[in-house]
């Protein structure tokens, strides 16, 4: 019989499209896979702007914060979601940021210096997101 | 009367606890989601956190919101949250998706509905997942509304998972409870049904600007008709929650019988209801986890063998697993 009275290590993520694009396709895949390997995503929908998908992170106090864009934006909205995070005390000692689109190499790695500990690009396996999610989350500083 | 008490007025927090406290009671919305998420797992800091916060707690309205999946719930909420903001009142939402038998993983998407909501900072909104609990709700539900009343919250809304017909755990957690339907529920034989149509203190039609409506409201107002007289005859408002129709209805529905729970003296003994279910359901979860323990866990082996082999019958082994070893 499963306890629901405590599940102190369930990992919460908050996964969101930040931008105008529509295209939540590849964040609603990687929402069902993350849920299938256990964890609990709270999914925002589209259309959200840097401070609504950091108060949600606020409110939920997830684990991870997962991001998507579709339109070749990441550079200009990634980095704004991480700094209104930071506004609100949420940071990359704290939380882990992701990223997801079409990125190139070299976008990723100033998206790595802007916060961003991996960026996952077309035909990242879901498999490796959860792996990766579930290696770097107990490094996390949640005192 | 009997002399038992648990009241430890000097109980006090210490150290970062104590200073995690302070920041919640002073207003810092990412301390009360800290605390939110240790209260939700159990966690010992979550238990002293309560216990501190209890008593500034008992003074906010709870609402509750059911119905099936895709009634619109999460529109209603979003509606009935902005319709209170528009009062004055501070708000606070929980809201509850269900976890995976399988795997425990969830995806909570209420706050989809509920974007418009994110800029004013007196709202907090959060999810939980139901993580096992069969009755619309999670099991942690109670605390989290408790520490949102203590926060300061006027009114906290819960919105419970899909409900079916039997998920009627909101009745007994909430003061007042809607239900939501839709229209093209069924025939009149659903409103018959015993469960989730008896516990609704307010039914709401969404949807109603669909074929249908006519029809499923008076189907409502017949059931209700029917119902023995409980001192509240609860209301049918039609409702179109997209286009923010019918809100005001709905919030001065419940007003209505917040104040008749109030005026019949109703809401002090819901509120002892309320305790007593919840202490009863904390001690059902302590008593089973002190059953599963690892020799807890072999003497049900070997009880679960004599009971597969028609050594022993079930209840037996059942009494004989409670007695211990």
């Amino acid at each position: 019989m499963s306890d629901t009275a405590t599940m102190t290590d369930q990992i919460r993520v908050l996964v969101a499209k930040p931008g105008l694009d529509g295209h939540d396709r590849g964040a609603k895949i990687v929402a069902r896979a993350l849920r299938d390997a256990g964890m609990e995503v709270i999914y925002t929908g589209i259309r959200q702007t840097p401070d609504m998908i950091a108060e949600a992170a606020l409110q939920e106090d997830v684990h991870v914060v997962a991001l998507s864009v579709l339109s070749g934006a990441h550079l200009e909205l990634f980095p704004r979601v991480v700094e209104a995070c930071g506004q609100r005390g949420i940071t990359p000692e704290n939380t882990l940021f992701l990223g997801g689109g079409i990125i190139p190499d070299e976008d990723a790695a100033v998206l790595q210096d802007a916060g961003f500990s991996a960026v996952f690009g077309p035909g990242a396996h879901t498999g490796d997101i959860a792996e990766y999610v579930r290696a770097h989350v107990p490094e996390l500083d949640r005192s | 009367m009997t002399t038992e008490t648990a009241a430890t007025p000097n109980f006090q927090l210490s150290g970062r606890l104590a200073e995690l406290e302070e920041r919640l009671l002073a207003g810092d919305r990412r301390a009360l989601a800290r605390v939110l998420s240790w209260v939700e797992s159990g966690d010992q800091r979550g238990r002293d956190m309560l216990r501190s916060l209890y008593p500034r707690s008992g003074r906010a309205r709870t609402i509750g919101l059911t119905g099936s999946p895709g009634a619109g719930k999460s529109t209603v909420t979003n509606e009935l949250a902005k319709a209170f903001r528009q009062r004055g009142q501070t708000v606070g939402i929980v809201a509850i998706d269900p976890s995976s038998p399988y795997t425990m993983g969830a995806i909570l998407g209420d706050r989809v509905r509920m974007t418009e909501l994110y800029s004013d900072s007196d709202v907090f909104i959060r999810s939980l997942a139901s993580r096992g609990a069969l009755g619309g709700l999670s099991a942690a539900t109670q605390d989290v509304v408790h520490v949102l009343d203590a926060y300061g919250k006027d009114v906290v809304l819960i919105e419970t998972v899909g409900a079916g017909q039997d998920e009627v755990d909101i009745a007994g957690a909430a003061q007042t409870t809607i239900l939501v339907n839709t229209p093209n529920m069924g025939d009149e034989v659903q409103t018959l049904k015993a469960g989730i149509m008896e516990i609704a203190d307010v039914l709401a039609v969404n949807k109603s600007d669909l074929p249908g409506a006519d029809r499923m409201v008076s189907a409502l107002k017949a059931l209700l008709s029917l119902n023995p007289d409980r001192g509240w005859d609860p209301p049918v408002v039609r409702v179109v929650a997209t286009q923010g129709e019918g809100t005001d209805k709905l919030v001065d529905a419940c007003d209505a019988h917040f104040e008749e729970l109030r005026s019949s003296g109703r809401l002090e003994s819901a509120e002892l209801d309320r305790a007593r279910q919840q202490i009863t359901a904390l001690a059902r979860a302590n008593v089973l986890n002190q059953l599963h323990t690892a020799t807890g866990e072999e003497r049900l082996a070997k009880l679960a063998n004599d009971v597969a082999s028609r050594k022993a019958d079930p209840h037996t082994a059942a009494a004989a697993w409670l007695a211990g070893p």
